[in-house]
This record gives C-alpha cells, sequence and structure tokens, in this order.
C-alpha cells in the first residue's frame, strides 16, 4: 500500500530518489544483517544503478546507508571518504543479473566480524524499495515496517510460538509471510510488525531450537 | 490510499469533503496515525521545500560537475521577459531553484521524486505567495498531491528508470496542477481535469540526463513541467474538461513508460544525452567529479 508520506518525501539528500535515496535504504536495511556497520562490503550494481549509479552517487548512498547515514544526512555527500577513514573495506562491481530483476537493483555482499550476509534489493522509485532475498531466499521485504526474519526447521506450531512471543512483548503483527523450499526443509518467515522489537524480542526467537537464524531489520522508510 | 482517482472525487463528492480531507483522513486509516501527525509531517516537508527554495535563490550554488546552477538567480535579476511581474515567472524561478539544490546533493523534499522536486514547491508556494494563501492551506494542497501520486504510483510508474521523465516530472506537474486547483478553490472534479490536462502535455516525455547526472535537463524539465501545471491549473478552474478519465490518461502514462525504448529511461543512451555535444559534456565533467 502506498503511503502520501512516501509520495510527499522522503526529505533527502539529491540528486535522485531512486539512486540516492532508494539505494541509502537498502545500505541500512542491509547493515541490520551484520548488526552493524560491516568490515567488508561487495557491492554490485545491476542495470541503471550500474550504468548511471556514479553520476547519481549510489556507491555514496549504500556507502553512507551501510555506515548507518539516513538518506536526509549531508554526510553522504563524501560517504566514500568517510568509509574508508572508519574502516569500512568495500568494492562497487557492475553486474548484470537476472532479465526480470529491476532496474535499479544491487546485491549486497557483507562480512562483519563472524557474521555474513547477502542481499538483493531494488530501489522502485520515489525512494520506496523492495528487498527481494536474502542469503539465498526470496523475500519481500520493503522497509515500510519493522521487519523480522528468520530460517527456521519445518516444525509444526512454529507460527504460533513466534506469534506468542511477539503478543507477549505487546507487539502487533501486520503482516506475515512464511515460504519454504520443501515439504520438510528450512521455512522462511518474514514478519512485519507496527511496533519496534527490541534486541530481547530477538534473541528469545533465536532461543527457540528449531530456528536458524533470526535478524531484525529497523524501518527505513517513513 | 486510493488505487482511483475518479473513486477518490466521487466519494469526496458524495460526503460533501475536499479531496485534501479525504487524503488525510484515507492516510489516517491506512497507517493508523492521527491526521494531525499526517499534517504535522507535511507541514515539516513545506519547511524544507522552502527552504530549497530560498537556498537556491542565492544564485552561488553549482553542481559537482558544474553543468547547471546559477539559472533561478537570473529569473530575479535578468531582464524582462513576457511574464515579468506575475507569478508564471515566479514560479519557474522556484522550480529551477530547487533543482539546482537538488544537483548539488542538498536537502530537499522528493515529492514525488527527486529528480521532479522543484515542481511541487514552485506551483505551491509561488501561487500560495502570490494570493495570500495560508500555510495550513498549502498544506492541504499537499495532501492532494500525495492522493494524485499515489494514484500514478499504483496504476503506471513514478520512476524514470521504468517510465521516462513523463513519470517524474510529468507525474509532478500533474499532482502539482490538482494539489493547486484545490488550493485555488477548484472542485473535485476540477481537480480530475487539471491532472488529465498537466499529464497529458507531458505524454511521452524520456528521460535523458547528460552522463546519468540528475543535472541536465532535469532542472530545466522542472520548469517546463511547472509551465505545464500552470497552464492545468488555468484551463481546470476556467471550467475546460478533459474528455480521456484521468486516470485512463494516467494508465496510458504508465503504457508508453514501459514501452519505451531502455535508451529513455535514464540510462544516459539516447536523447539530449545522446547528442554529439550532450555525450561530450558528460565526458569532460565525469572526469572531472572523478577528480574531485
Amino acid at each position: 500500500m502506498v503511503s502520501l508520506l512516501d509520495i510527499i518525501g522522503p526529505v533527502m539528500v539529491g540528486p535522485s530518489s531512486s539512486h540516492t535515496a532508494g539505494a541509502c535504504r537498502l545500505g541500512l536495511l542491509a547493515r541490520n544483517l551484520v548488526g552493524g556497520t560491516p568490515e567488508r562490503a561487495r557491492i554490485e550494481l545491476h542495470g541503471s544503478f550500474a550504468r548511471t549509479g556514479e553520476g547519481h552517487g549510489t556507491d555514496k548512498a549504500i556507502a553512507g546507508g551501510l555506515m548507518g547515514f539516513r538518506p536526509d544526512d549531508e554526510r553522504l555527500r563524501d560517504a566514500l571518504e568517510i568509509a574508508e577513514r572508519e574502516g569500512l573495506d568495500y568494492v562497487f562491481e557492475k553486474t548484470t543479473l537476472d532479465d526480470d530483476a529491476h532496474p535499479n537493483t544491487t546485491r549486497i555482499t557483507l562480512e562483519r566480524g563472524e557474521r555474513k550476509a547477502v542481499m538483493t534489493g531494488a530501489s522502485l522509485g520515489a525512494g520506496r524499495i523492495l528487498v527481494t532475498e536474502i542469503n539465498g531466499y526470496k523475500v519481500e521485504v520493503t522497509g515500510s515496517y519493522h521487519t523480522i526474519v528468520l530460517i527456521a526447521e519445518d516444525v509444526k506450531g512454529s507460527v504460533a510460538a513466534i506469534a506468542t512471543i511477539l503478543a507477549e512483548h505487546e507487539i502487533n503483527i501486520a503482516n506475515l509471510r512464511l515460504t519454504r523450499k520443501q515439504r520438510g526443509g528450512d521455512a522462511f518467515m518474514v514478519i512485519e510488525v507496527d511496533d519496534a522489537p527490541g534486541e530481547g524480542v530477538r534473541d528469545e526467537i533465536r532461543a527457540l531450537p528449531w530456528v536458524r537464524w533470526a535478524f531484525r531489520l529497523d524501518k527505513v522508510s517513513a | 490510499m486510493y488505487r482511483s482517482l475518479a473513486d477518490a472525487i466521487r466519494d469526496a463528492e458524495q460526503q460533501g469533503i475536499t479531496l485534501a480531507r479525504l487524503a488525510l483522513e484515507t492516510e489516517a486509516k491506512d497507517q493508523g496515525r492521527p491526521v494531525e501527525e499526517i499534517r504535522a509531517a507535511l507541514h515539516r516537508a513545506l519547511g524544507v521545500m522552502r527552504g530549497a527554495v530560498d537556498r537556491g535563490m542565492t544564485g552561488d550554488l553549482f553542481s559537482a560537475s558544474g553543468l547547471v546552477g546559477g539559472d533561478a538567480a537570473k529569473l530575479r535579476t535578468g531582464p524582462p521577459g513576457p511574464l515579468a511581474g506575475t507569478p508564471f515567472r515566479d514560479v519557474l524561478a522556484r522550480a529551477l531553484a530547487v533543482q539546482e539544490v537538488n544537483a548539488a546533493m542538498g536537502v530537499i523534499v522528493a515529492a514525488p521524486t527527486a529528480g521532479g522536486a522543484g515542481v511541487l514547491p514552485a506551483v505551491l508556494t509561488g501561487l500560495a505567495q502570490a494570493r495570500g494563501i495560508p500555510d495550513d492551506a498549502v498544506v492541504d494542497a499537499l495532501a492532494v498531491a500525495g492522493l494524485i501520486g499515489a494514484v500514478v504510483a499504483e496504476r503506471a510508474s513514478l520512476s524514470g528508470a521504468e517510465g521516462g521523465c513523463q513519470a517524474e516530472t510529468g507525474a509532478a506537474a500533474a499532482m502539482a496542477a490538482g494539489a493547486a486547483t484545490e488550493m485555488l478553490g477548484g472542485a473535485p472534479a476540477q481537480v480530475g481535469h487539471a491532472t488529465a490536462l498537466a499529464l497529458q502535455g507531458t505524454l511521452g516525455l524520456v528521460c535523458d540526463p547528460l552522463g546519468g547526472l540528475v543535472e541536465l535537463p532535469c532542472v530545466f524539465r522542472n520548469a517546463t513541467g511547472s509551465a505545464i501545471a500552470l497552464t492545468g491549473i488555468e484551463l481546470a478552474l476556467a471550467g475546460v474538461e478533459f474528455k480521456i478519465p484521468v486516470d485512463e490518461v494516467i494508465d496510458v502514462m504508465g503504457e508508453i513508460g514501459a514501452s519505451m525504448d531502455v535508451r529513455y529511461r535514464e540510462t544516459a543512451g539516447g536523447g539530449l544525452a545522446a547528442t554529439p555535444t550532450g555525450r561530450r559534456l558528460a565526458r569532460e565533467r565525469l572526469v572531472q567529479i572523478k577528480k574531485r
């Protein structure tokens, strides 16, 4: 659902809502997957991102997002210099993804300590984004909500157990999607919630014996 | 938010309310937030828009490549043309100003996108200034603009990479035309006609920025987009009706965008970007950016 404040907004550093603000938000979301500013980042750019990204500051915006800068942060202008100073070892590569990939797509591979993650996402225009893949799993994360993503063994009652944890923390579920690659295989859950879940919620979910991993993605849009 | 402007106009007429009120109440319901919170966010956006207009008028701001900048101030201080002394000239100056700020990586409100960010502040703050319209009414107009933009996002596209410049400055002109028409006293149906009249004038417009930079022609497209918005407003308030329903005009904008060659969708592969001078300037200026 399109929000009026997505259209009249975001307040942002120019010059492009898709190539600068949306790119920054993709970096912000990706950063969550490794729990902070990564030490190493490989950023692949596809389509229009690859062809015109440099002129639009797409590289600065993604690097800035990875360091936690928001789209209206004037430090984005100098993000590459700041990244070098802060020890974020980045590399940008032009690539060609699937034919059905959105023209403004990036695949970001991150490392921070022991943690590694790969995220593919697109900037849809007007600063709106869509994350389409995390660590090989197809997802749909818009960043319009606080989101919990997790991989679990395909056990009965898993949805109920997680809903109970959220309810105990008085967190309301807005949307829930469950996918699995095969019956009895790993199940992938994307849960969009109205209230920001604390680290405690994530830790409780992670403590469930059948949960392989869980991430909390902070909301990055209006 | 609504997926059809015709539905929104019908609901506003049936309830006897403005499209602004309908948009704000719908957004409040959709997001589970009070109307006042949404109005407050739009007030903040208006403040940023005004800040960008003022910043861009100073005439000392240039983009990283140096391709654009300093032109908004010329409309304030340069020799008069046929529009001298009219709100029209002031609106053109404001559109250039905001877009020059954007090109210089300054802070703007993407409405609907950064590439088309000059049109809405130019038309709304320019006309509000000329007519002494209070900020609360301008905020209402921003809500109407948001409603129109949301419908365009659902039915067509707001991305130059998907739909060409018609999806950015074209959509911005449509939003500004509808929004200002209500701000100046137009009825919901007139808002629909103003929106359609503006959008029809930008159908097929390609996205062809030199070197892929949101600079040239983007800065000037915001000025011409504002002129098209003013045309829609003037015609609709005079009672002119556009015979193709506004939702169908939006749909066809999406169709044209989808069938547009990739050269014309923000790839710098066609249009002005591919002219001999366009290519030469892009080459020279991109080298300059890398040196910085």
